[in-house]
């Protein structure tokens, strides 16, 4: 299925929590999806019978630009061999986001590493802890105004 | 029996702090050269050289080695048990070399030709448990622990099929002396018990019984040497090196140690039980071949034998899990050894 | 009488253990030998590939990813460039994709007798490990041969490669491929259908499909369960279509289907497939120049992409956003040993802690590739 008609699809079922498509930008389109209803959009990707998104491919946490957070999910269909970019933008004020693990398992430790890098909070994530980083970690390196501490645990950090 | 140490000396006190004299040296130039010889045999297995920096292939390997572990520090961790961390090694080591005490090496050199031998022998070489135990729980390790669980596990059950199959014999031989078990199978290949000793037409039937129990032994054996395929005491890929995990310098070398000289003691078990003791090959057809220093030879190149077949297994079976271990144990190896033995009753009773 | 009950015992299996393959803790929670719960720790190897990707020109990002998965460079850097191609909108020359392939299915034959020697070693069997390391010293010596470095490469560039191939790696890759056959066969004889190997792989952590396809195992650890799915057939890239060959699934030969061994055993044929496709590559090279293509400054414009390729461990996917800048806005690794070493909690249960040690041994982790 290409993705026109999947968005058109979306739209018909969830209406305004479905974002814009954008096919403008290179290489491959993607839409948006509001974050507070990722986790129903995810269920229906998954078990609608056209469209069978049986395996979330990778999920990436973004900075995306100076007031949002993003949080991008390529799936794709074992069954049908289509693809799909999903992407939510997540307010840096209030970074919440709903978790997908249940629909997906592999998003569980995709959503810690997003969480532990990125900084988003997945409600409903079973086990939101840090995971790359050690657990008394503070901030989230990969935003873009992060700041490297001089010291961690007493050990000076840059060489 | 005589010992030739009695016939040289006497039988004063001197004579009776000689006679272990060349067993401890034996035991010890044969765990180094053993090490080497593991070293060497993996390496050809493996397509490598092996040890050869030190002297001519490698001969002064071991030595060095030891030379090395001998400065290194002891190092004991804080919260184990000190008494018994730092008595276990010697423990096992001792309870194997006593096992020793009761293997002839020829027909003039045994250290006690006691009636009970084959029984004391079992006996004593299975207190070398206790002392894994001891090393295992001491060491306040889980991985050390786990060990000494499994190695009791695995020892205790494997000394009954050991035990068994060694009855079989004593069944045929009437006797539990070690020397008489050599001495019975005099005459040549075809009177080692393994081709069901000495005896009339009529134990061709033994044979193939008798084979079996030989391999049975064997297996068991391997078991308790833990030895791979049945490792599971050190299991470097699960426990790290179970009891081993917290020992080092000496202390480690003393489980090294025990380990190669229980691999000499159960195969010259092995031997004296089915491949002839010290017996030559060709009875006395050649009786130059049968003489005192021969027998040695015979005894130590059958044992060799074995140790070889032991670490051939080693480098090139993976090892078995636990349960696996087990299973094999108690439904397979003690039912066959049980109608092996029922088997030789009969065939005592018959003939 | 009230009911007897055992405390359960937590037993730390790494981060220095010698069969995690790296520094990986595992938490395992025990009840005597039986293992109820497995948490994997990560992180112990986290050297922030991408908050130094962050930092660097988009070709020097390709160090880095050789260090990813360290077993498997030719792999990374082949995902991480053809990301970054597809972003740039350049079509490389023929020649360069023949060697790419070339590359990376010697790279996959490498990879896979490392997951095949260190299965053997966490099994207890030492000799098939030396066995397997030796043939794959064949294989870097080819790797050596055309670029100089045994491991690490970076062979592979933005729009084309580092050094042209010499008439001397194409006879010694025909003399490894012969070599390699019979190789093989004996290391099957000796490993894979040895009793006692069976015994301890069959029938242990049984991975079904749907679990491998929802938590999205990939590589041969899910075709070990029986799907076939393979990204150079399901979704090809570079030439991969323009070769013959199979994909290799557990068919429950022994065992069962989705258990160590048939994970197992697809490494062991897949070097056999990955034979093939040299042979084919080997013969029709084109002629070119290599560096042809390869771009004087790469600066794509603002967008993003993301290309999934099969890598020896599964899918290996690259998320590469430019903002149009000399270096890249964010790259995100999806790494296949990141995915596929989530599933052990749910397989490993019940099993006993030798049964863990080739659990984890049939998902073939690197701890480069996890931790990144």
């Amino acid at each position: 299925m290409e993705i026109n008609e999947i968005y058109i699809k979306l739209k018909s079922v969830f209406g305004d929590g479905i974002g814009e498509l954008k096919t403008d930008l290179p290489v491959r389109p993607f839409l948006f999806v509001d974050a507070s209803k990722i986790d129903a959009v995810a269920l229906f990707l998954r078990d609608e019978e056209s469209l069978q998104f049986d395996n979330l491919s990778c999920l990436s946490g973004v900075d995306y630009d100076k007031d949002n957070l993003a949080v991008v999910y390529h799936l794709c269909s074992y069954s049908l061999g289509h693809q799909l970019v999903v992407k939510c933008l997540v307010p840096k004020q209030d970074p919440k986001i709903k978790s997908v693990a249940d629909v997906w398992a592999a998003a569980e430790w995709h959503e810690r590493e997003a969480f532990d890098l990125v900084g988003m909070i997945f409600e409903g994530n079973p086990d939101l802890r840090r995971i790359l980083l050690p657990e008394d970690w503070e901030g989230h390196p990969l935003r873009k105004d992060y700041k490297v501490p001089e010291f961690y645990n007493g050990m000076k950090i840059p060489y | 029996m005589g010992n030739i140490f009695t016939q040289w000396f006497g039988d004063n006190l001197l004579t009776y702090i000689l006679i272990p004299v060349p067993i401890l040296i034996y035991v010890l130039v044969f765990a180094l050269y053993a090490v080497l010889g593991e070293r060497k045999v993996s390496a050809w297995i493996q397509n490598r050289i092996g040890p050869n920096r030190t002297d001519r292939f490698g001969l002064l390997q071991t030595i060095l080695d030891t030379l090395k572990l001998i400065q290194k520090e002891i190092i004991i961790p804080n919260r184990t048990d000190k008494l018994f961390f730092r008595m276990a090694p010697y423990i096992v080591f001792t309870s194997v070399f006593l096992g020793y005490a009761v293997l002839p090496f020829s027909s003039v050199y045994i250290g006690v030709d006691m009636n009970l031998g084959l029984f004391y022998f079992f006996a004593i070489t299975s207190l070398g448990v206790i002392g894994v135990l001891m090393a295992g729980w001491s060491s306040n390790n889980k991985y050390s622990l786990f060990g000494g669980m499994r190695t009791v596990a695995q020892i205790v059950s494997y000394e009954i099929p050991t035990a068994l199959s060694a009855i079989v014999v004593v069944m045929l031989a009437g006797t539990l002396s070690m020397q008489k078990l050599a001495v019975l199978q005099a005459g040549g290949v075809f009177n080692w018990f393994i081709f069901g000793g000495p005896g009339s037409a009529v134990k061709i039937f033994l044979i193939p019984i008798m084979v079996v129990s030989t391999v049975i032994l064997f297996m068991s054996t391997l078991a308790e040497t833990n030895r791979t395929p049945f490792d599971l005491t050190e299991a470097d890929s699960e426990l790290v090196a179970g009891v081993h995990v917290d020992y080092s310098g000496m202390m480690f070398a003393m489980f090294f140690l025990a380990e190669y000289a229980q691999m000499f003691a159960v195969s010259g078990v092995v031997t004296t039980l089915f491949l002839g003791g010290w017996q030559s090959p060709f009875g006395n057809l050649i009786p130059f071949l049968n003489t005192p220093v021969f027998q040695v030879f015979w005894f130590l190149a059958k044992g060799l034998f074995l140790v070889f077949v032991q670490m051939w297994l080693r480098w090139t079976l993976p090892r078995v899990r636990i349960d696996q271990l087990m299973t094999m144990c108690w439904k397979y190896l003690i039912p066959i050894t049980l109608v092996n033995l029922f088997l030789v009753g009969l065939y005592i009773i018959l003939t | 009488m009230a009911e007897l009950r055992t405390e359960e015992m937590i037993l730390n299996m790494g981060p220095q253990h010698p069969s995690t393959h790296g520094v990986l803790r595992l938490v395992l929670t025990l009840n005597g030998e039986i293992v109820e719960e497995v948490k994997p720790v990560l992180g112990y190897l986290h050297r922030c590939f991408e908050k130094h990707a962050e930092a660097m020109t988009y070709p020097q990002v390709i160090p880095y990813t050789d260090r990813m998965d360290y077993l498997n460079a030719m792999s990374n850097e082949l995902a991480y460039v053809l990301a970054v191609e597809k972003l740039l909108g350049i079509e490389v020359p023929e020649r360069v994709e023949y060697i790419r392939v070339i590359m990376s299915e010697l790279q996959r034959i490498a990879s896979h007798l490392v997951a095949i020697g260190t299965y053997g070693n966490d099994s207890g069997a030492m000799t098939p490990f030396l066995y397997c390391f030796m043939d794959r010293e064949k294989v870097l010596e080819l790797f050596e041969i055309v670029c100089g470095a045994r491991m690490l490469y970076n062979y592979i560039w933005v729009g084309g490669l580092s050094h042209d191939i010499t008439p001397e790696f194409i006879t010694k890759t025909k003399e490894l491929i012969k070599y390699l056959r019979p190789r093989m066969k004996m290391i099957n004889n000796l490993l894979s259908y040895n009793k006692i190997f069976i015994e301890r792989t069959a029938k242990i952590g049984i991975l079904p499909p749907e679990v491998a396809i929802n938590a999205g195992v990939s590589g041969p650890t899910l075709r070990g369960s029986g799907v076939k799915y393979d990204l150079r057939k399901s979704d090809p890239y570079s030439i991969y279509n323009k070769f013959d060959f199979d994909i290799c699934v557990g068919t429950g030969e022994r065992g069962v289907v989705g258990d160590c061994w048939n994970r197992y055993i697809v490494r062991a044929y897949e070097i056999e497939q990955s034979l093939r496709i040299i042979e084919q590559a080997i013969d029709s090279i084109p002629e070119g120049d290599v560096q042809s293509a390869v771009p004087k400054r790469v600066k794509p414009v603002a967008g993003e992409s993301y290309v999934r390729t099969e890598s020896p461990k599964g899918e290996l996917g690259y998320y590469i956003i430019s903002d149009g800048s000399l270096n890249p806005y964010r790259v995100k690794a999806r790494s296949p040993s990141f995915c596929n070493i989530s599933v052990i909690n749910q397989i490993s249960r019940g099993h006993m802690i030798a049964d863990v040690v080739m659990i984890l041994g049939s998902f073939d982790i690197v701890l480069g590739c996890i931790d990144r």
